[in-house]
């Protein structure tokens, strides 16, 4: 599309010129942007194939194959192109949060994103500055064009990444939380609670009020915890334990506590930790036996026919 | 940085409203639980000591915080005849039996700080703190070096 | 009030919907110590669900009303502690000999059941 010839600025009004010159500006910007996006769809495989050697020059996406950059490196041109055009940027927006969906996963990080799509702006821009160097003002008022619209793309697509990312993190903590002090219900008011890794004061909180919220929604009467994958104990750590059976109690159930190493065993006789109001059991599997005696899935034996006491 | 809250404590009913004010100050301040239930708790033993024993005296709820605490000063006051055998009064026995019956011993142990005044001129008066790390790495971290 | 008490055939439930004065403590011990033996219950049911905080004041409560309903002969549950009350009250290091304790009102019943079947092979 050619462009339109200035008209002469002294066959106008003053004032009228100025609008007329304004008008005439955004018309002249618009019409630029279209003759640069058509420009920019023409060249679109050139342009691409630069932009993908720019990121492998500077070692961008390195989790990614060659395929998987061409395939996503096409998607993200196109759509560049088309916020450009439409100056929409909620489709790229969209566009963005899926593209994010997919590469988070993989490991792709922030600078990374940033990186890519500052590069194709660069690249963008120093073919328009090689195309239009012949006329330094026509090469301005495409820029002014562009580079707003250009930046507003970068930020739209980092932003979207940066929220995503911060979602999906959000998410694992919670599934990670989750995993970590999981109550299961093994059967019918019996629970288990299958403790690994690091017990401290923080997690050992979170364990009572999930198992105790799970004695409730469960009408448990029985609960086994395991803590055969827990390496080491301190005094803290097991009074706090102490104190979660010694709760159950209060809401009605009986703990039987498995999987106790012999190490831990030992620090709980130093510590001298009082543990009458728990049975414990060496291995998980003697302990659940004990446990569905206690809730009427076994033959109960005669020494303990009533035993609800709270202490 | 929320005010202070105080509660006047002149009968029975008063005890629900230092309760609820203490758990809801626990609650604002971001007290995982179960310590707005601790703090409730704690508050109850003292108030109700002073409607049985002194018949008027307040409450108070303070936030604190400093570079990576938050927490709840309780201060429980009354101008009583005071507790002749203070010492007698926290002591924990450990079965049930100790404290007078005052509950002071418990109070204490739902609580970080614990102090006590009391005297036949000025009365008595309770101030119980309760506090945590601003985020759980720093109280990590404060855990580990304690244990070593 | 502060306490509904109904009787559910051989057992009288009590809820107790908010937090007990002195004299409300007294009251619901003589009601419930007199409806047992007007009635010759066997089981007493005391629902807590409602209390948010329970003190050393509502646990001594609890276990004077629990030991006079033993002479009256009836048993005592306590049901409907909350979880962080619960944990306060371990916490807290409350004395709760001799309360027998159960989740809610349902298992709280097969609880007296199986008590007072018990009390009757047993003869007593």
């Amino acid at each position: 599309m050619d462009h339109e010839p200035d008209r002469a600025a002294s066959d106008e009004e003053p004032d009228q010129r100025t609008d007329d010159q304004s008008a005439h500006r955004s018309e002249d910007a618009d019409a630029l942007l279209q003759e640069l996006v058509a420009y920019l769809r023409e060249n679109r495989t050139e342009l691409r194939e630069e932009w993908a050697r720019r990121i492998s020059e500077a070692k961008l996406l390195g989790v990614m194959s060659d395929e998987e950059i061409f395939s996503e490196a096409t998607e993200v041109y196109d759509n560049y192109v088309d916020a450009l055009e439409t100056g929409s940027i909620e489709n790229l927006q969209t566009y963005a949060r899926e593209l994010s969906e997919r590469i988070i996963p993989r490991g792709v990080e922030t600078h990374e994103v940033l990186g890519i799509v500052l590069l194709l702006r660069d690249v963008l821009a120093r073919s328009l500055f090689a195309k239009y160097q012949g006329d330094l003002e026509l090469l301005n008022r495409i820029l002014d064009s562009y580079e707003p619209a250009a930046n507003r793309i970068a930020v739209t697509v980092g932003v979207s990444f940066v929220e995503e990312r911060e979602r999906v993190i959000n998410e694992q903590q919670e599934a990670m939380r989750e995993l970590s002090t999981p109550v299961l219900q093994l059967r019918d008011r019996l629970l288990i609670l299958p403790i690994i890794g690091v017990l401290d004061s923080a997690r050992a909180r979170q364990l009572t009020e999930q198992l105790l919220g799970a004695i409730r929604d469960n009408r448990a009467t029985v609960v086994v915890i395991d803590i055969t994958g827990v390496a080491t104990i301190d005094r803290t750590v097991a009074n706090h334990l102490v104190q979660t059976v010694e709760a159950s109690r209060l809401m009605g159930a009986r703990t039987i506590l498995t999987g106790l190493s012999s190490e831990i065993a030992q620090t709980l006789v130093d510590l001298d930790v009082d543990l009458s109001m728990m049975k414990t059991v060496g291995d998980l599997q003697g302990g659940l036996e004990e446990a569905e005696r206690l809730a009427g899935y076994r033959d109960a034996d005669a020494s303990d026919p009533n035993g609800d006491a709270a202490t | 940085m929320e005010d202070e809250v105080r509660v006047a404590i002149n009968a029975d009913a008063d005890l629900v409203t230092a309760r609820a004010e203490g758990r809801a100050m626990a609650e604002r301040l971001g007290f995982p639980r179960p310590d707005p239930t601790l703090i409730a708790t704690a508050i109850s033993e003292v108030a109700r000591n002073i409607v049985v024993h002194v018949g008027c005296g307040e409450i108070v709820l303070r936030p604190f915080e400093d570079a990576n605490r938050y927490g709840v000063v309780v201060i429980a006051r009354d101008e009583g005849p005071g507790i002749r055998d203070v010492e007698a009064a926290v002591q924990d026995d450990y079965s049930g039996k100790g404290g007078l019956g005052l509950g002071l011993p418990g109070a204490r142990r739902l609580m970080d700080d614990f102090e006590i005044a009391s005297s036949a001129d000025s009365g008595t008066t309770v101030t119980m703190r309760k506090w945590r790390f601003r985020d759980e790495l720093a109280s990590l971290r404060e855990e580990r070096r304690r244990r070593a | 009030m502060s306490v509904a008490i109904l009787r559910q055939g051989d057992y009288v439930i009590a809820s107790i919907q908010s937090d007990l004065s002195d004299g409300e403590v007294l009251e619901l011990r003589h009601e419930l110590a007199e409806m047992v033996g007007r009635h010759r219950s066997h089981g007493i049911v005391i629902d807590v669900a409602a209390l948010d905080v329970i003190d050393s004041f509502v646990a001594r409560a609890l276990r004077s009303i629990v030991l006079t309903a033993r002479l009256r002969g009836a048993d005592t549950v306590i049901v409907g502690i909350q979880p962080d009350v619960a944990i306060a009250m371990v916490q807290f290091r409350l004395n709760l000999e001799p309360l027998r304790v159960a989740l809610d009102l349902d298992a709280a019943i097969a609880l007296l059941d199986r008590l007072t079947q018990g009390d009757a092979v047993d003869g007593g």
